[in-house]
């Protein structure tokens, strides 16, 4: 069978209509303060910045900027209300209180996703579908931990670590924010928060959420700036814990400046999984997982798909039902129903991902784009594949955080395994066949914390994530997410 | 009934009916049975169900457990949350209830809201027991080896007489959110709130046939709910040193699994846990090659 006569032609002869989401309903302020003891409350310096949608570049609100004297506050409201309401609560009190926030999620879930499409430029299929609901189901399912957690440990006791510091990544806003907050409060921690600068606006409306909530004041606070005000957040010495999830660089920086401080910390870092077909695979259904892997979220994703390990003698078949895959890829407005891969999240990111794009030609790859016609303002990149490229390559071995995807073949499966395990990180990784005990073979020897087969990209709260080497330390999610923020005691 | 002044409005009281595959059927036998205050005087005429009715119930409850076992675990949570928030909202009719089958209104409101925490407190549970009380098994042979629990099928439970909401709730709770369906004869005693609380099932996007909830007399129906071929599970309290022993020898005829629950304080908050939950569910053990 050529690729020429199963080739989908979705975008010949016929056009799809817009689908725009309505956007009437949502309400966003002109200017955010910092969230703290359960109020907005203006930053210290008095200074704000500026956070736009990245598909049109449009101002949409402006946005306190947290410094030293910003975030000692907020350590100050967090550590009283761990010492006080939040400590003297019963276990399954501080439960209902995590349930509420769930419900109100799911209550307001169509506004938040139309926000986080429009601050962070994903489609809003994407946002409504997966970060929103798997945000609310987050709560959900910590909030039922708060008073179980003695089978969580079984034959220790476990007590709260204190006050945690968050600083979470731009590219899930919410939902990262979920998977911080939801199990620091369910073991009976206090929350400093940092969004990331680029899409503060669904944690200042969850910020909203927890005061309707009526959760004590001071036991989740948020703190919005950049780089420096996660530093001084890690840097607090009233802070017990620092969550991170981001760069490995940054994690490296992290782990550096609180060594012998004492402070625990989880990091949840870069990744560059390799999703590995064999000849066996059903390859229709592999070609879908791998644009699942590499494209959802602009390939803004630290566990992407971002290298495609494809056993030679289905290789051309592959890459060629790719190429055909990635033309019918709709590029666009995020709040486009329609839309597939919505706006590059920054103007800084899209020019990581060029830079990288320069790069992987310059080291000789063949880079293949889809013809898809961008839109003029905003922040956009087609949808890109790299062929020809060798293990050393830059765009083989570095985090591009981009629609960019390095294809690599393999011949035996020692030999892609050697290939897949072949990076500093070990985050994610994906297996393609039809064969059951090949999948358990490979899954074993890859180095890597969460392996999806036969599917990608999956995620849920009952279900932990995390890193090996230098894709970071501890898990989240799950019944194991709680190990990071408890202190086993007796 | 109160009697009435001539300014005051006449109430219109409730009639009290079975709970059988999501609808509220009077008991085909058309029998009834008084339940009266402490003044003697009746409270209510509930539906003294027969054999058949519990029949009826166990068609009902095997009809709905493919769907609802195999439910996500997720959903049956939020199901058994919507529960709760219904039964918060009537908090002030089941007190009222509890009241009128003898209750203070002090341990009446306790016990409303000791049920209320109990269905959230199982809630819980739904996608947390499985990461409990599964396991991969490290065999000695390249097997990826690995146990869940599955929920055995149709449970009948005989709710205890003394508390009539909270040890209902108690029983059926741990029962559904492990996937399981069920047939309950509530307390003979006070078995007002069951019929409201089939009520709040209703209303709660509980899927018909998943609880089904009979009123009437244990000693007729006792026999029934240990022997029926199609029940997998009964669950019982109060035994009185002769009841254990005539369900479980009844019981033995399709190897149900007999689940004693006597002398437990339901009001007490040590005795919720999710070995409840494991009473009614079996190991299912699976093997898969690892290799090329």
């Amino acid at each position: 069978m050529t690729s020429e006569s199963s080739k989908l032609a979705f975008n010949d002869g016929w056009q799809y209509s817009p689908a725009p989401e309505s956007t009437d309903h949502i309400v966003i302020d002109e200017q955010y303060g910092l969230f703290i003891d359960n109020e907005f409350v203006e930053p210290a310096e008095g200074q704000y910045f500026d956070t736009i949608n990245p598909a049109t570049e449009e101002f949409l609100a402006s946005v306190a900027l947290a410094t030293d004297a910003d975030v000692s506050r907020a350590v100050k409201a967090a550590r009283k209300a761990k010492n006080g309401a939040w400590s003297k609560m019963k276990p399954a009190d501080r439960g209902k209180y995590i349930y509420r926030i769930a419900r109100i999620l799911q209550e307001r879930a169509r506004e938040f996703s139309v926000i986080e499409s429009l601050d962070g430029g994903k489609p809003i299929r994407e946002s409504r579908d997966i970060d929103i609901p798997l945000s609310a189901a987050h709560f959900f399912y910590y909030a039922g931990w708060a008073d179980k957690l003695d089978y969580a440990f079984p034959g220790r006791t476990s007590k709260p670590l204190g006050v945690v510091g968050q600083v979470i990544p731009w590219n899930f806003p919410l939902l990262m924010a979920a998977w911080k907050i939801a199990p620091a409060l369910a073991c009976g921690n206090t929350v400093v928060l940092k969004p990331a600068e680029t899409t503060p606006l669904t944690a200042m409306k969850l910020a909203e959420v927890i005061r309707d909530a009526e959760l004590p004041p001071g036991v989740v606070n948020f703190v919005t700036g950049a780089g420096d005000t996660g530093a001084s957040i890690v840097n607090h010495p009233d802070v017990d814990k620092i969550a991170f999830t981001g760069s490995t660089e940054v994690g490296r920086i992290i782990q550096q400046s609180i060594a012998g401080t004492g402070k625990r910390y989880t990091l949840e870092l870069g990744g560059k999984a390799a999703n590995i077909i064999f000849a066996d695979a059903a390859i229709d259904q592999a070609v879908e997982g791998i644009v699942n892997g590499i494209f959802f979220n602009q390939g803004h994703v630290c566990c992407a798909g971002s290298r495609l390990l494809v056993q030679e003698s289905v290789a051309d078949e592959v890459v060629s039902k790719l190429k055909d895959r990635m033309e019918t890829l709709i590029v666009g407005d995020p709040l486009d129903k329609n839309t597939d891969i919505g706006a590059i999240n920054s103007a800084s990111q899209l020019q990581t991902i060029q830079s990288y794009l320069k790069i992987g030609e310059e080291e000789g790859a063949e880079m293949h784009q889809s013809s898809c016609v961008l839109p003029e303002r905003g922040y956009w990149c087609r949808p890109t594949i790299f062929t020809g490229v060798s293990q050393s390559n830059r765009v083989v071995q570095e985090e591009i955080f981009g629609p960019v995807l390095a294809i690599q073949t393999f011949r035996t499966p020692e030999e892609g395994l050697e290939k897949a395990n072949n990076t500093p990180y070990g985050l994610s990784g994906g297996v393609w066949t039809d064969k059951g005990s090949k999948i358990f073979q490979i899954t074993k020897k890859v180095r890597a914390g969460v392996i999806w087969a036969n599917t990608f990209n999956k995620f849920d709260p009952t279900s932990p994530f995390g890193g090996y080497k230098e894709s970071g330390i501890g898990s989240e999610g799950g019944l194991h997410g709680l190990n990071a923020y408890v202190e086993l005691v007796k | 009934m109160t009697m009435v002044g001539p300014h005051s409005r006449v109430p219109v009281a409730k009639t009290y009916k079975i709970y059988i595959d999501g609808k509220f059927p009077r008991t085909e036998s058309g029998r009834y049975f008084p339940l009266k205050d402490v003044d003697d005087q009746v409270v209510a005429n509930l539906c003294r169900s027969s054999r058949k009715d519990f029949r009826n119930a166990v068609v009902s409850a095997r009809k709905a457990f493919p769907n609802w076992s195999s439910a996500s675990a997720y959903l049956r949570g939020q199901i058994l949350y919507r529960i709760a928030e219904m039964l918060e909202g009537r908090r002030d009719q089941f007190i009222s209830e509890l009241v009128l089958q003898g209750l203070s209104k002090r341990r009446a409101r306790k016990e409303v809201e000791a049920s209320i925490d109990r269905l959230i407190y199982f809630a819980g549970w739904s996608d947390k027991y499985q990461q409990v009380f599964s396991a991969v098994n490290p065999v000695n042979s390249s097997h990826f080896n690995f146990s869940v629990l599955e929920p055995t099928g149709v449970v009948s439970i005989l709710a205890p007489t003394g508390s009539g909401l909270l040890g209902l709730i108690s029983n059926i709770a741990p029962v559904i959110v492990g996937g399981n369906t069920s047939v309950i004869l509530a307390s003979e005693s006070m078995p007002l709130c069951s019929v409201s609380f089939a009520e709040v099932l209703h209303a709660s996007d509980v899927p018909a046939g998943v609880v089904n909830i009979l009123t009437g007399f244990r000693e007729e129906l006792t026999e029934q709910f240990a022997t029926h071929m199609d029940v997998n599970a009964i669950i019982f309290s109060d035994d009185d040193g002769g009841v254990a022993k005539t369900i479980e020898s009844l019981a033995a005829n399709n190897i149900k699994r007999v689940i004693p629950r006597n002398a437990i304080d339901w009001s007490s908050e040590k005795n919720q846990n999710p070995y409840l939950i494991r009473d009614t569910q079996e190991t299912k053990t699976t093997w898969h090659p690892i290799g090329n």
